[in-house]
């Protein structure tokens, strides 16, 4: 039997743009070697695809210990928008795309990205408030059905 | 290692990258293509020219280069190269593959 991965599934159920791209460059590091990916946002994770929200994700200062601030100053006003901003310029500096631009590559890639019905629901969202590469809304079930292979490995982020 | 194609003997490394891109030609590219079970097509090799073109400048190649190329889309790229699109259209054009994670 071969062991070989097939296909990565990935959970984001996160809203701060680590967590984001954590998904992103795993997702399209796949497809790039040749592994189907997909990915399934809930929760807060919708922030990443929602088109109003997700040119605002931000780093976590607080409550994040890689970050060195005390959490004290963590929470100070402007604090988590200084942070984002000088990740941005280094993630810029690396090539790396924002995240409008980095779903679109996903898309592009054949990279699958649903949304979470429960949460959709429970935010009160509308299709059109999700970007218009969405591949569909799915229930959690119907996410495990699309896991139902071999060398297939499922990621909650 | 030694390997032998188009009736040329290329040194290639363990994944099949050449080793010596001053041994390519487009006899090479073409045989490397089929390998990876790939029909070179006009579009095919105006994608290598945009990887040579990018190597020579000693410019990294990613997936968002590809996008902004000018030469091809990202959908188009991963139809004409399956399975691996930078590093197939890498190991045909004959260059080290890509070391990037994005």
């Amino acid at each position: 039997m071969s062991t070989k991965v097939k296909k990565m599934l990935f959970i984001l159920s996160k809203a701060t743009i680590e967590n984001a791209y954590a998904a992103f460059v795993m997702a399209n590091g796949a497809r790039m070697e040749g592994i189907e990916s997909e990915i399934f946002f809930t929760f807060f994770g919708l922030e990443a695809i929602q088109k109003k929200k997700l040119e605002h994700l931000k780093v976590a200062t607080v409550g994040n210990p890689g970050m060195h601030i005390p959490t004290m100053i963590g929470g100070l006003p402007g604090m988590e928008a200084l942070a984002t901003k000088m990740m941005k310029k280094e993630m810029e500096k690396l090539d790396m795309p924002p995240v409008d631009e980095f779903l679109e590559i996903l898309s592009d890639s054949g990279c699958k990205l649903w949304a979470c019905k429960l949460a959709v629901d429970m935010f009160h969202l509308e299709r059109e408030d999700l970007i218009d590469d969405l591949d569909g809304i799915l229930t959690i079930g119907d996410f495990y059905s699309r896991a139902d292979q071999e060398g297939c490995q499922l990621l909650f982020i | 290692m030694k390997k032998f194609i188009a009736n040329t003997e290329i040194d290639v490394n363990d994944e099949g990258y050449l080793t010596d891109f001053t041994q390519w030609n487009k006899d090479i590219g073409n045989e490397l293509a089929k390998e990876q079970e790939i029909e070179m097509t006009d579009k095919h090799w105006e994608v290598i020219d945009y990887i040579h073109d990018k190597y020579k400048k000693e410019e990294p190649l990613s997936i968002r280069g590809i996008k902004k190329s000018g030469v091809i889309n990202i959908k188009e790229f991963y139809a004409l190269f399956p399975a691996g699109p930078l590093k197939k259209a890498t190991l045909i054009a004959g260059i080290p593959k890509p070391k990037s994670c994005i």
